[in-house]
C-alpha cells in the first residue's frame, strides 16, 4: 500500500499539485440473509483501489482506479491533476484549507471478535433459530433475518506528510417479521429497522443482541397489530423510544448541521440547511435541556461515527453542537472551516470507498442523556404515545418540517402503557419539536444507534452514522396526518 | 474496456479454479465521471474506473457468491474458492434451477463514443455556460454534469454467454435566489442532453418562485412534471415482482387479473424502448421480455425470474436479479402510455390547482395502500383561471399511489425522465384530482 501511495502522491505533486492526499483501501465485505426458513443471500465481495484528491490552480480533482500498476498510478495521479486544472476555469476564488499538523499513526477499532473468522454455518444456524422462532407465530407470512459485515483497512498519505493506516470493522445484525391479514400488511423489526443495530465492533455485537430470544415477541406483535387501535389524529404528548429518537436526531439535526450544505455545496441535490450562519450561537435550538455532540472519539462508544482519522487526516474530535439548548457548532472540513473563522477542521470527512472523495458526514452525533427514569417518566405521562421503531421518515430539503412513522406505538393513559396503536405517525417543525421536548432518560437507557444508509453525494455516497439517545418526553405535537383523510 | 476474448479469459481461470458443479461469471467494467458545480463554482470534479469479478457457485444443490475487483490469477482463483466454500455451508436448496444453457438475444445499441470520451474540459465548458447564464439572471447555479461509459458480460458452465455495454450522460441543475427552480436530463448520448434548455427551463423556475407563498394544504389538483410522475410511480418497481406477490408484501397481493388503476393508465416493462436504458438479459442471463403489466387500468401480469415462475407456475420474463437474493425480480423499464395533452394545456385548462416541478424525500408509509410522504421541492406554483398565478410554499404529500392512478384527468405524452428517488423510465406528465398535501413548509 505504501508504495502505491508514494507513487500516486510523488507523481500529483511533479503534475502541479498544491497539495494531494491518496487513499488506498482494501475492503472486505460479508452479507448472509435467510427468509422464510431458507437461505436469502449469502455474499463475500471484496475492493482494493486507491483515490487521488488533489489541489491545483486553487481548484479540486479527484481520480481512482483499481488498477494498481504503477503505470495506472501514475495516470490516475495525472488525470486528477488534469481535472482539477479543468475546475479552474470555473472557480470564483482559490480553495484554501483550515491548517493540520503532520500525522504518523495506526489505529484500528477494538473487536473481541473477527466477524470474518466466524464459520457461516454458525453465522446461519443462528439467523435460521431466530427465522423459526418469527414463523412458529401464527399469522407471520415472511420471516427475514440478517447479518452484515465490513472490514476496511486504509492508509492515508497527503502531501503535509501525514500516513495513518487505519482498520475500522462494521458489525450488523437485525430481523423483520411481517404479517399480511385482510388486506394490510403489518411488520416488527428487532432491534431497529434498516437491518436491526449495526456498530463499530466485532462479532460480539451479533451475540449480544439476543435475537432469537426476541424473535418469537417481534412475529406476534407484527401480527397483534392487525387489531391494534389507530392512531389518533391532533396534537399530543409523544414519547419517542431511543431508536426512533436516533432517526429524529440524524435528520432534524445531523444534516441541517453538515456546513457543506448551508454553504450551498449540496443545492441540487441533498439540499440546504435552515441553519445559515447567522444562526450560530443564537438560535435556540431546543429546550434547555437539550445538549447534542456529535463525537467521533472512541470514549463516545462503537458508533458506525467512531474512528481515529477522518478522511482528510483530521483527528477524530467532539464537537458541541447544541448546548443547553442553544445552537453551538456545526460539522465541518478543511476546507469549509474557515468560513466560520475555526482555526481547525472538525475532523468529519469521510468517504464511502477508495473511488469516492471524502465528504462532510455525520459523526456519532447524539443526543446527550438527561436524568429520568423510563419508568418514572411513563408514570409521569397522563396522556401520551410512546412511539417505536421507524417505519417511514421524510423531511424537506432544508430541515425543517419532517414527518415520520414507526411499526408500532403504545397509547400511554395514567402513567401506563395501555392499547397498542398501528400505522402511527408524527410530524412537525424541526426547531418547533426539539423546542418542546421537556424529559430525557438517563444513561441507562441510552443507546448508541447506527445507521447504516445515509446517502449524500453526487456520485452517491452511503455512509453509516451513529446517534446515541435515550427515550425522551415532547409536547403539543401533531400526531396521525399520514393516515388523515 | 471489457471484452468477450478477455471475459472468456477470467470465466476459464474461474471455472477451473472453483471446480464448481456449475459456475457463472458476472463481469462489469466502468469508467465515469462527475464534474459538480456549486455557489457558481465548480467544487468537485471526479473520475473513476472500476471492475467487478463476481462468482457464483453451485455445489451439490447449494449456492453462493464472492465478488472481487482483483484480476491477478491469485485473486481469480481465490473468489472462485470463496463462492464454492460458501455454498458448501448452506442447506440443500431442492427449489435451486439448473443454470440455463445459451440464450438468444435481441440486441440493443446503447453506447456512443462520443460520450465515453467526454473530457473534463468539455463538461467545463458546459458548466461556465450556466453559470454565465446564472450570473446574468442575478442567480446562484448549483448541479452536475456527468457521463459513464460500462461494459458487461455473464458466462455460466452451461454455455451461456451475455454482452452488454452502454454509455449515459447526466445534466442536472439547480438555480437559487430565495427561491429555486431545477432541470434534469439523462441520456444514453450526451448529444441528446439539451443542456442550455435545461438550463433555460431551471432559471424560468427559480425567477417565477420567488417569495412563495403559503396556501393551506387540502385536497387539490395537482399537474406533476414528468420527475415527479417518475418519483412517485418508481415506488411500484417492486411490487409487480412475482416473489413480492408470493411473499405477501407487494401491493398487488390477490390483485392480479382486478381492475387496479384507472383506465386511462396502461403500464408495460419493455428494455427495448427508445427512452430506457440497461442490458436486453437479467441476472441469470435469461432474455428480458416486454411485458403488459397494467392494460387500461387492470393488472394483468407480474414480471418473473426463473424460480419464481416455476413457483408460480408461468414463464420467466427475464427480469431476475443476480443469484442468490431475497427479492427474486423487478421491472426496471417501465413504460407509460402518455396521452395528447401537453403540460401547457394542463395549465390553460385547470381552474385552481398546484403545479410541482420535482418532489423530494419520498417514502412508503403504508405498504399495501401505496401510501407515500414526501415534499414538492424546486419549483411549485398555484395554478388559477387557468395561468399560473404565484410561487407556493413546499408542501407535504401523503398520498395513496393506488388512489392516485385512479384519479389522472389527463395525460401529456411520454418522455424519459430523470429524478432522484427513481431510475430513469418513460412517464408522461399527469393531472391529477384530489391529491392530497397534508402540511406545508416554511419556504
Amino acid at each position: 500500500m505504501k508504495d502505491w501511495a508514494k507513487w500516486a502522491l510523488d507523481t500529483a505533486t511533479a503534475r502541479g499539485a498544491a497539495y494531494a492526499d491518496v487513499r488506498v483501501l482494501d475492503a472486505r465485505y460479508r452479507n448472509l440473509s435467510t427468509k422464510n426458513g431458507k437461505v436469502g443471500s449469502v455474499s463475500e465481495s471484496e475492493s482494493l483501489g486507491l483515490g487521488v484528491r488533489v489541489l491545483a490552480e486553487g481548484a479540486w480533482g479527484f481520480a481512482a482506479t483499481d488498477q494498481l500498476t504503477r503505470e495506472q498510478i501514475d495516470s490516475t495521479a495525472a488525470r486528477a491533476v488534469s481535472i482539477a486544472r479543468a475546475s479552474a476555469r470555473v472557480k470564483k476564488k482559490d480553495i484554501a484549507l483550515a491548517p493540520e499538523q503532520k500525522i504518523t499513526a495506526v489505529w484500528a477499532t477494538p473487536i473481541e471478535k473477527d466477524p470474518f473468522g466466524v464459520s457461516l454455518d454458525d453465522m446461519l444456524k443462528l439467523l435460521f433459530r431466530a427465522d423459526e422462532e418469527m414463523r412458529g407465530v401464527p399469522g407471520v407470512t415472511l420471516a427475514e433475518a440478517s447479518m452484515s459485515f465490513t472490514r476496511l483497512e486504509q492508509l492515508f498519505v497527503s502531501t503535509l506528510g501525514s500516513q495513518i493506516h487505519q482498520t475500522k470493522v462494521y458489525s450488523g445484525a437485525g430481523l423483520v417479521a411481517t404479517s399480511f391479514a385482510e388486506n394490510e400488511i403489518q411488520k416488527r423489526s428487532y432491534p431497529n429497522s434498516f437491518g436491526g443495530q449495526h456498530a463499530s465492533a466485532g462479532y460480539e455485537l451479533v451475540e449480544r443482541l439476543e435475537l432469537v430470544e426476541n424473535a418469537r415477541r417481534v412475529g406476534e406483535e407484527a401480527v397483534a397489530l392487525h387489531k391494534a387501535a389507530k392512531c389518533p389524529e391532533g396534537k399530543r404528548t409523544i414519547l419517542l423510544e431511543s431508536a426512533q429518537l436516533g432517526l429524529q436526531i440524524h435528520e432534524s439535526i445531523g444534516h441541517p448541521i453538515e456546513l457543506d450544505r448551508v454553504l450551498g455545496m449540496e443545492a441540487n441535490f441533498a439540499g440546504m440547511s435552515f441553519l445559515t450562519l447567522d444562526q450560530l450561537g443564537k438560535l435556540r435550538y431546543g429546550s434547555e435541556i437539550v445538549n447534542v455532540v456529535a463525537d467521533a472519539r472512541l470514549e463516545h462508544g462503537p458508533g458506525l461515527g467512531t474512528f481515529g482519522y477522518d478522511d482528510e487526516g483530521v483527528p477524530a474530535q467532539c464537537t458541541d453542537i447544541i448546548k443547553d439548548g442553544r445552537f453551538v457548532g456545526y460539522l465541518s472540513s478543511r476546507e469549509t472551516a474557515p468560513a466560520l473563522g475555526l482555526a481547525r477542521s472538525g475532523g468529519t470527512m469521510r468517504a464511502e470507498s477508495w473511488n469516492r472523495i471524502p465528504l462532510i458526514r455525520m459523526t456519532n452525533v447524539s443526543l446527550l442523556p438527561g436524568t429520568w427514569k423510563l419508568a418514572d417518566l411513563l408514570a409521569d405521562t397522563d396522556d401520551g404515545i410512546y412511539f417505536e421503531t421507524n417505519r417511514s421518515w421524510s423531511i424537506d430539503d432544508r430541515r425543517y418540517h419532517f414527518q415520520f412513522g414507526t411499526e408500532i406505538a403504545w397509547e400511554i393513559k395514567g402513567g401506563k402503557k395501555a392499547r397498542m396503536i398501528k400505522n402511527p405517525s408524527y410530524s412537525g417543525i424541526t426547531t418547533e419539536f426539539w423546542n418542546s421536548c421537556d424529559a430525557i432518560c438517563d444513561r441507562r437507557h441510552w443507546t448508541l444507534w447506527g445507521t447504516p444508509n445515509c446517502g449524500k453525494g453526487q456520485p452517491m455516497q452511503t455512509m453509516g452514522t451513529g446517534h446515541g439517545a435515550a427515550p425522551a418526553r415532547f409536547r403539543n405535537v401533531l400526531v396521525g396526518v399520514a393516515y388523515a383523510q | 474496456m471489457l471484452n468477450e476474448a478477455r471475459a472468456r479469459e477470467i470465466f476459464e481461470v474461474v471455472r477451473q479454479a472453483g471446480a464448481a458443479d456449475e459456475t457463472e461469471v458476472l463481469l462489469e467494467t466502468h469508467q465515469s465521471a462527475l464534474t459538480r458545480f456549486a455557489n457558481n463554482t465548480i467544487h468537485q470534479n471526479v473520475a473513476e474506473e472500476g471492475i467487478h469479478v463476481s462468482v457464483r457457485a453451485v455445489v451439490d444443490g447449494r449456492t453462493a457468491r464472492a465478488t472481487t475487483n482483483k484480476t491477478d490469477l491469485e485473486s481469480l482463483r481465490r473468489v472462485a474458492e470463496q463462492a464454492v466454500a460458501s455454498a458448501r455451508w448452506q442447506p440443500k436448496d431442492p427449489e435451486l434451477l439448473p443454470m440455463p444453457g445459451p440464450q438468444p438475444y435481441k440486441r440493443v445499441e446503447r453506447f456512443d463514443d462520443a460520450t465515453a470520451a467526454l473530457t473534463p474540459e468539455a463538461r467545463a465548458a458546459a458548466v461556465e455556460k450556466v453559470v454565465a447564464r446564472a450570473e446574468k439572471s442575478g442567480l446562484i447555479a448549483a448541479g452536475i454534469f456527468s457521463s459513464t461509459s460500462a461494459a458487461g458480460a455473464l458466462l455460466n458452465s452451461c454455455g451461456l454467454y451475455a454482452e452488454h455495454r452502454e454509455t449515459k450522460a447526466e445534466f442536472s441543475v439547480t438555480f437559487l435566489d430565495g427561491g429555486s427552480g431545477w432541470a434534469k436530463g439523462n441520456f444514453t448520448r450526451a448529444s441528446e442532453l439539451n443542456i442550455e434548455e435545461l438550463a433555460a427551463r431551471a432559471c424560468e423556475k427559480a425567477l417565477a418562485n420567488r417569495e412563495p407563498k403559503e396556501i393551506p394544504p387540502g385536497r387539490y389538483t395537482v399537474i406533476l412534471e414528468p420527475a415527479a410522475v417518475l418519483d412517485l410511480v418508481g415506488f411500484l418497481f417492486y411490487d409487480f415482482a412475482g416473489t413480492a406477490v408470493l411473499d405477501k408484501r407487494s401491493c398487488f397481493t390477490n390483485q392480479v387479473g382486478k381492475k387496479v388503476f384507472g383506465e386511462n393508465i396502461t403500464i408495460t416493462d419493455d428494455v427495448f424502448h427508445g427512452g430506457q436504458a440497461g442490458a436486453p438479459w437479467d441476472g441469470e442471463g435469461v432474455p428480458r421480455q416486454a411485458v403488459t403489466l397494467v392494460e387500461r387500468g387492470v393488472l394483468k401480469n407480474l414480471v418473473y425470474a426463473r424460480h419464481t415462475a416455476k413457483k408460480m407456475n408461468a414463464e420467466p420474463t427475464g427480469h431476475g436479479f443476480p443469484l442468490p437474493n431475497e427479492y427474486g425480480e423487478a421491472p426496471m423499464n417501465l413504460v407509460f402510455t402518455g396521452g395528447t395533452t401537453s403540460l401547457e394545456e394542463m395549465v390553460r385548462t385547470t381552474e385552481r390547482g398546484v403545479l410541482v416541478t420535482r418532489l423530494w424525500y419520498i417514502r412508503e408509509v403504508d405498504p399495501y395502500e401505496k401510501i407515500l410522504t414526501g415534499m414538492t421541492r424546486d419549483g411549485t406554483y398555484l395554478v388559477e383561471g387557468g395561468t399560473v398565478r404565484q410561487a407556493a410554499r413546499n408542501l407535504r404529500f401523503n398520498q395513496s399511489l393506488k388512489e392516485m392512478l385512479n384519479q389522472v384527468e389527463l395525460l401529456g405524452p411520454a418522455v424519459r425522465a430523470a429524478g432522484e428517488e427513481s431510475f430513469e423510465m418513460v412517464v408522461p406528465p399527469m393531472r391529477v384530482r384530489d391529491f392530497h398535501f397534508t402540511e406545508v413548509t416554511k419556504y
